[in-house]
């Protein structure tokens, strides 16, 4: 039987030498980020910034011009209007009301009139969403330390079941799909919601997934090995573990192009989010997380034999 | 090595058979009465349904219990003799200055008789401040809050929507969901009234132009009465209350004999007397229904009404008559509800989000078992059954616990898909390593799921790691999501770990192959 290998059985990449490339290459990218952050910011959905979000289907098929101009005088501030999924389907954003939590409120049904009166009973209101200015600071604050504690949660789990260089490897790693996550969100101008920040967490589950299997297969050759060079022990491991996490990452990614495509708008900004952050995060744990070991330092020699005699026979 | 123990294979049918008992009545149309599970309860965000967040704005109640304390106060202090000016409640604090700075330790005591659970501070100046304390403020806010959870859940109840769901959150909030409600505005007008009703008289003898002007005569106030305009109609009316609306027991709309809608009220035992008592008194005065700071109706008093029940008419629809009864028998709210979040989703948005959720996941469920077959073969087979009783196995918990599947859920569920494998793809490529390496096939499976597994345990840790810090913060949606991925790494880990291997085994003993083809 004939079998797809992505990875042939011999595959001996020297992908430690290429560290410093890889390093440049992030460090550059996370800069980047960072200058988009801070030159073009994110594009906060109402969760976070606060405002008004109505989903219309109108049968008529208005064009985006006429669903605008129901909005006419109204006095709302900014409306943005754009066409979403079906070309019945209008999505309205209204930019939060000055005031507090009870003008949003208002709004809501001063927009509501507005549209009856431009399209009559016709208007089928699929989705109505808003959110004070109360909740959009606790929903951002809460996001915020959601993430910080999801990466110092990591950082502890790895301390405890492996040493201290590869908590830090580790870590290093996750940070540095975050980072480059908000900095593609920001690039984009995709909207940064409560979804986005689930899929920051998962990131960092599955960054750190990759990341413990590749030190996994480390720590149980340094055992074996206990002569061999640190930079061919670490080489050894990714390679051998390099199938695997190509197969994980494509079967992950299969499914998130099946929700990209498939799984209707509501869901298509979080599995872009979440196909950019995987693939970067399989790149971070192969090219980063391995190679920093090497940096941080990591203890040889002072563990107990182990299965050395299996060590002797296989290598 | 490879002997499998009787516990293992027990446990692993009871899973499939729970798993294919507990997912089936999602898969089948109608509910199957001899099944003894029920299709997964879907999020408001799938079956359509509205979600208000509510801030009860107990610092109200803070003020109108401090406006009672520097009553009695008044009171004490005009019966000692002690003068005082600019008496007053701001920002949570009474305050009043004493004529006569030598007065204030005999002011002091009186007031600390007023009120027990005051904390008072005296300046120099004889300026009086008074606070709650700590314990009265929380004990006032907690009531306050339990209050309004009560009463909202009685206007909700009276509105008939099915299983609405009222919750404390944290030290103000409440939440309210309300599943198949895809316009929530009646509930939203409903719920932005406090309803406190009550009955005044009106003040005859007070000139409106000058009331308007800004001078309204002591023990009166200016409000405005109902007549279908913005403003409405400038009276006076007596500040005392001649009954109140805590006396209510009942509140109907009817029809009346000028086929008008009105609301008929029905007055305890107490309420009755003191209406009965006010009616007598004040035949031909007019007297004034007052209804959040609004007046509904100023009628004249005909004759004495003594049998504890009235009537209300204004300027009413039949819906507005309905409404008004129903906030009357649900009684008023401690203090006014700001409504800080919305989100309504309607049944035809909810419909195509299943619709769309449930293809995707079909379709990656497809893709991923064509190439789990393509690269691991036979193995990718046995992978792909348990893939296949991983998800049963995830619906069926799911439905079994009573979770919630929402739209980021059905993402969890195709994300699971994906990852799901993880576990298998770790297992098989440690095996193709170990034949590789020489070892016979039945050493080769062994080693690969014994040494496979620290990895696995380790990387499903981290997911639900992320799953735990996903619920703490989440709310409805994210909840149901996070819920869903650790549910799904513990069916995960079971499948992988159990039933792909008992498979993999069963194969190993028949077919005894002589080479591994992984």
């Amino acid at each position: 039987m004939m079998r797809l290998r992505l990875i042939p059985d011999d595959t001996t990449l020297q992908i430690i030498r290429w560290r410093r490339h890889a390093m440049i290459g992030s460090v550059a990218a996370i800069v980047a980020s960072a200058v988009f952050f801070a030159a073009i910011g994110l594009n906060f959905g109402i969760d976070f910034r606060g405002g008004i979000l109505i989903e219309v289907r109108i049968p008529e098929v208005p064009q985006v011009t006429e669903v605008r101009g129901a909005f006419d005088g109204a006095g709302l501030g900014e409306v943005a209007i754009q066409e979403f999924g079906e070309e019945t389907d209008f999505l309205v954003r209204i930019e939060r009301q000055p005031g507090g939590d009870e003008a949003q409120q208002v709004a809501v049904e001063t927009a509501r009139a507005h549209l009856a009166a431009a399209f009559g009973d016709a208007v089928e209101y699929r989705r109505v969403e808003f959110v004070g200015p109360t909740v959009s600071q606790d929903l951002l604050r809460g996001g915020a330390i959601a993430v910080l504690l999801a990466v110092v949660a990591m950082l502890l789990y790895i301390m405890f079941r492996f040493e201290m260089a590869f908590a830090w490897g580790a870590v290093a790693a996750l940070v540095h799909d975050v980072l480059l996550t908000i900095g593609v969100f920001s690039l984009t101008g995709l909207e940064f919601n409560v979804a986005t920040v689930a899929a920051l967490l998962l990131i960092v589950g599955y960054s750190m997934n990759d990341t413990v299997v590749v030190y996994d297969r480390i720590r149980e050759n340094l055992r074996k090995y206990k002569k061999t060079d640190l930079e061919l022990v670490l080489n050894r491991s990714i390679n051998e573990t390099l199938s695997r996490t190509v197969n994980t990452t494509v079967t992950t990614i299969m499914a998130l192009g099946a929700l990209i495509v498939l799984g209707g708008p509501v869901v298509q900004d979080f599995s872009f989010a979440m196909i950019w952050g995987i693939t970067v995060g399989t790149y971070s744990s192969i090219f980063l997380a391995a190679p920093l070991l090497l940096t941080f330092g990591v203890r040889r020699g002072t563990e107990a034999a182990g299965p050395k005699a299996e060590g002797e026979r296989a290598a | 090595m490879t002997h499998v123990p009787r516990w293992q294979i027990v446990i692993a049918v009871i899973a499939v058979v729970f798993a294919v008992v507990y997912s089936a009545p999602n898969f089948l149309s109608s509910t199957e009465s001899w099944l003894p599970g029920e299709p997964v309860r879907l999020g408001l965000d799938l079956q359509g349904g509205s979600h208000l967040l509510l801030r009860v704005d107990s610092d109200v109640v803070l003020a109108e219990r401090l406006e009672s304390v520097l009553d009695e106060i008044r009171t004490r202090f005009r019966a000692a003799g002690i003068g005082y000016t600019g008496i007053g409640v701001e920002q949570l604090a009474g305050g009043l200055t004493l004529t006569d700075p030598t007065q204030a330790d005999q002011a002091l005591e009186l007031a600390e008789e007023a009120d027990e659970t005051l904390d008072i501070e005296v300046d120099g100046g004889g300026r009086l401040t008074f606070r709650l304390d700590a314990d009265a403020e929380k004990e006032l806010r907690i009531s306050a809050l339990s209050q309004s959870q009560e009463v909202i859940r009685r206007r909700i109840d009276e509105t008939g929507t099915n299983e609405p769901t009222i919750q404390r959150q944290g030290d103000d909030r409440i939440l309210v969901q309300l599943p198949g409600v895809d316009d929530p505005e009646r509930i939203k007008r409903l719920l932005g009234q406090t309803a406190k009703m009550n009955f005044r008289m009106v003040d005859e003898t007070a000139s409106i132009p000058e009331a308007v002007a800004g001078r309204v005569p002591p023990g009166s106030e200016l409000l405005y009465e109902d007549d279908g305009s913005e403003q409405g109609i400038p009276i006076v009316v007596r500040r005392r209350v001649g009954v109140s609306g805590d006396n209510l027991v009942g509140a109907a709309p009817v029809i009346d004999q000028n086929n008008q809608p009105v609301v008929t009220l029905r007055f305890d035992a107490a309420g009755a007397r003191r209406f009965g008592d006010l009616t007598t008194e004040n035949v031909g005065r007019r007297f004034a229904i007052v209804l959040d700071g609004r007046v509904i109706s100023a009628p004249v008093i005909r004759e004495p009404i003594p049998g504890g029940s009235g009537q209300i008419s204004g300027n009413f629809t039949f819906e507005t008559a309905s409404d008004l009864a129903l906030l009357l028998r649900a009684g008023a709210l401690p203090a006014p509800l700001v409504i800080l979040e919305e989100r309504t989703v309607g049944p035809s948005l909810g419909r195509d989000s299943i619709a769309a959720g449930t293809l995707a996941g079909q379709v990656a469920l497809l893709l991923v078992i064509i190439y789990m077959v393509a690269v691991y073969g036979l193995f990718g087979v046995a992978a792909d059954i348990a893939l296949a009783v991983n998800i049963a196995l995830l619906l069926g918990i799911l439905s079994a616990l009573g979770a919630t599947l929402t739209l980021p859920g059905i993402a969890g569920i195709a994300l699971t898909i994906g990852m799901a494998v993880d576990a298998n793809v770790l297992i098989f490529e440690r095996i193709r390593e170990e034949t590789r390496r020489g070892r016979s096939p039945v050493s080769a499976i062994d080693t690969g799921y014994r040494q496979a597994l620290r990895a696995i345990i380790d990387a499903n840790v981290t997911t639900l790691i992320a799953a735990l810090v996903l619920f703490q913060m989440g709310s409805g949606p994210i909840r149901g999501f996070a819920v869903t991925l650790a549910v799904g790494v513990f069916t995960t880990m079971f499948c992988s770990l159990i039933i792909s291997r008992l498979l993999v085994l069963g194969w190993l003993s028949r077919a005894r192959p002589k080479v591994l083809n992984v």
